[in-house]
């Protein structure tokens, strides 16, 4: 971030600061850091069994002492991979919501600042992107790409890159024409530097909110598309296929759909929570639902 | 004045179907991605068996021996004339399979919509009436959960706890029309179009509740009041009637999602709709199907867009004087 320019946005610091003093920002944060710190901790083998172990001797015990959530119909620990679940479906969203974050933050930024050629082309693509239901482009892009979580990322990433293509292009439009971006200009300064120097900065919470509320929606995707049976391949534990396995196990072992199915909702309901948190600090103006 | 309205219309008329024409080149395109060639793909591990020459009379019958270019055109030619393709496993034409899968999506659509709208505006109202008080805490939560819970989820929680408890399970049986046997139908729509009605009330509860909120800070409001129009009148003639502008454009904007959402929840529910067709063509690599169904299904999407966007230019002036 840099200090020369005049932005209008309140300093990082402060924001974090006011962000864990509210009630739902605290929480979320807290919620999330402690969903992350469990993920990494199975992983890393220090609390819980390895996620893809099998005990045929354990099969489908009620939640206890050893296992915190039960046992699925492999003797698998549930907790362990409900953990792990949450681990990949985090790593995942991350990365998509990166491609998603700088792709459509630079079209929405060159688009909307060079004018012309670049942006008509830009809104053309955002446009075709955007006629397509989230789900069903998600879904038809890791049908005819190779099945790994990498890929299952880019295909959630490139469809949320015209979200924010579309949310930086306005206010870029309004900023170019901007006393302090004229001024720029005028002092000799390369267009490149001015839209790195002096617009990117003014935008960046736009874009920070973006991310928190696309994180919520990218780790519905992917439980949806491991739900579809699109998602990571097995073995690896996911969310949503956990919950697909346990639609028919859910008579004889109803934790098989709960566990999974609670702890989703949780880092969803988190990650809104942190997303609403965030536009209220960062956007006081905005009251609009998306 | 009114060339300029109908030139507005224009415009957007003509860059939706230029969008569409976008839309089905990345259609095209995308499912060219595919590894390997879909003769391999559709055919598995039969692919193996075949001979040079049947290899190539396949490519040939397919179109797969021309340039992409050419394969392009020939698709989009065909569209035109009505032919999508044939689904091999079904032994019927795509179109057909579209027509009669179309409008199941579309009455869970609909009826998504009605649920939605019948819950959301009210909770919305309510949750506007005093900020931060119990039946707004109440509302922002029913839409904080709206938009956390994942559809298969919820699908599959209801569907299990209803059958098992009550033996509820209409879905279980074929699926009826609703000229066929309307309540079978009616029973068989009930569970879909709550779960997705539930997905899209959050964003009308919140946009209805910010929306009204806006409104009630405007002057006319204050006119209003100060004449002695009554409370009830005032909600309903004043606030709601000027806040219902965001609100069917956040409608038309969840069609997107109902659509993408359909997939899931018509495969939960065996609902025979044009979700399940798209999946089931992924899961039988009929590529034909995906590509003409996912255009089918972007087209409605871009339709219902422009629709909605030319209603409320037609329901509110203001709209149309920018």
């Amino acid at each position: 971030m840099t200090m020369s320019t005049p932005s209008t946005s309140p300093k990082q610091s402060s924001v974090f600061r006011r962000l864990i003093r509210t009630w739902s920002g605290g929480l979320s944060l807290f919620v999330l850091l402690l969903l992350i710190l469990l993920a990494v901790l199975v992983n890393l083998g220090a609390i819980g069994f390895d996620p893809t172990a099998q005990t045929p001797d354990d099969r489908l015990l009620a939640p206890n002492g050893t296992y915190l959530m039960g046992t699925d119909q492999f003797g698998r620990d549930i907790f362990s991979r409900v953990m792990s679940g949450v681990g990949s479906s985090a790593l995942i969203s991350v990365v998509a919501v990166t491609i998603a974050g700088v792709m459509g933050t630079l079209l929405g930024l060159v688009g909307g600042f060079f004018r012309g050629v670049v942006d008509v082309v830009g809104t053309g693509v955002t446009n075709i992107l955007f006629a397509f239901p989230p789900l069903l482009l998600a879904l038809t892009l890791a049908s005819v790409l190779d099945r790994n979580w990498f890929t299952v990322a880019v295909a959630i990433g490139i469809v949320y890159i015209p979200i924010f293509a579309r949310v930086t292009r306005g206010p870029v439009l309004s900023l170019r024409e901007i006393e302090f971006v004229r001024a720029a200009r005028s002092t000799g300064m390369s267009s490149v530097g001015i839209m790195f120097k002096h617009v990117l900065p003014n935008i960046y919470s736009i874009v920070i909110i973006q991310i928190a509320l696309s994180l919520s929606w990218a780790v519905l995707t992917e439980a949806a598309l491991s739900f579809l049976g699109l998602g990571s391949p097995p073995p690896a534990p996911s969310l949503g296929s956990m919950i697909y396995e346990a639609r028919t196990l859910v008579l004889i072992a109803p934790w098989t759909l709960y566990a999974p199915g609670a702890i989703i909702v949780t880092f969803v309901v988190a990650l809104n929570l942190l997303g609403d948190s965030l536009r209220d600090i960062l956007d006081p103006r905005s009251k609009e639902a998306h | 004045m009114r060339r300029l309205i109908h030139s507005a219309a224009l415009r957007k008329t003509a860059g939706a179907f230029a969008t569409l024409g976008g839309v089905a080149v990345f259609v095209f395109f995308m499912l060219r991605a595919i590894p390997g060639d879909q003769i391999s793909a559709s055919l598995g591990t039969e692919a193996a068996g075949l001979t040079e020459i049947q290899r190539t009379s396949l490519e040939e019958y397919y179109g797969l021996d021309q340039s992409l270019p050419t394969q392009f055109f020939s698709w989009v030619a065909n569209l035109f004339q009505g032919n999508l393709g044939f689904s091999i496993r079904a032994q019927q034409p795509v179109l057909d399979l579209t027509l009669a899968a179309l409008p199941v999506t579309f009455q869970l659509a609909v009826f998504a919509i009605i649920l939605a709208l019948g819950v959301g505006v009210p909770i919305g109202m309510l949750s506007a009436s005093r900020v931060g008080g119990a039946r707004d805490i109440f509302g922002q939560s029913l839409s904080l959960l709206g938009l956390s819970v994942p559809a298969f989820l919820l699908a599959t929680t209801l569907l299990t706890f209803l059958a098992v408890n009550f033996g509820f399970n209409p879905n279980g049986l074929g699926y009826k029309t609703l000229f066929e046997d309307p309540s079978v139908n009616l029973q068989q729509m009930l569970l879909p179009s709550i779960v997705l009605g539930f997905a899209i009330s959050a964003p009308i509860i919140r946009t209805t509740r910010a929306a009204v909120l806006e409104v009630r800070e405007q002057d006319f409001i204050r006119t209003a009041r100060a004449k002695g129009v009554s409370s009830r009148s005032l909600q309903f003639r004043h606030i709601l009637r000027n806040a219902l502008i965001p609100i069917v454009t956040m409608t038309g904007l969840q069609f997107g999602y109902l659509l993408g959402g359909a997939v899931v929840v018509e495969q939960i529910f065996s609902l025979p709709g044009v979700g399940r067709q798209v999946l089931m063509g992924i899961q039988q690599k009929e590529y034909a199907l995906v590509q003409s169904t996912v255009l089918v299904i972007a087209a409605s999407f871009v339709i219902i867009n422009l629709l909605t966007d030319l209603l409320y230019r037609a329901i509110d002036p203001r709209v149309r004087a920018e």
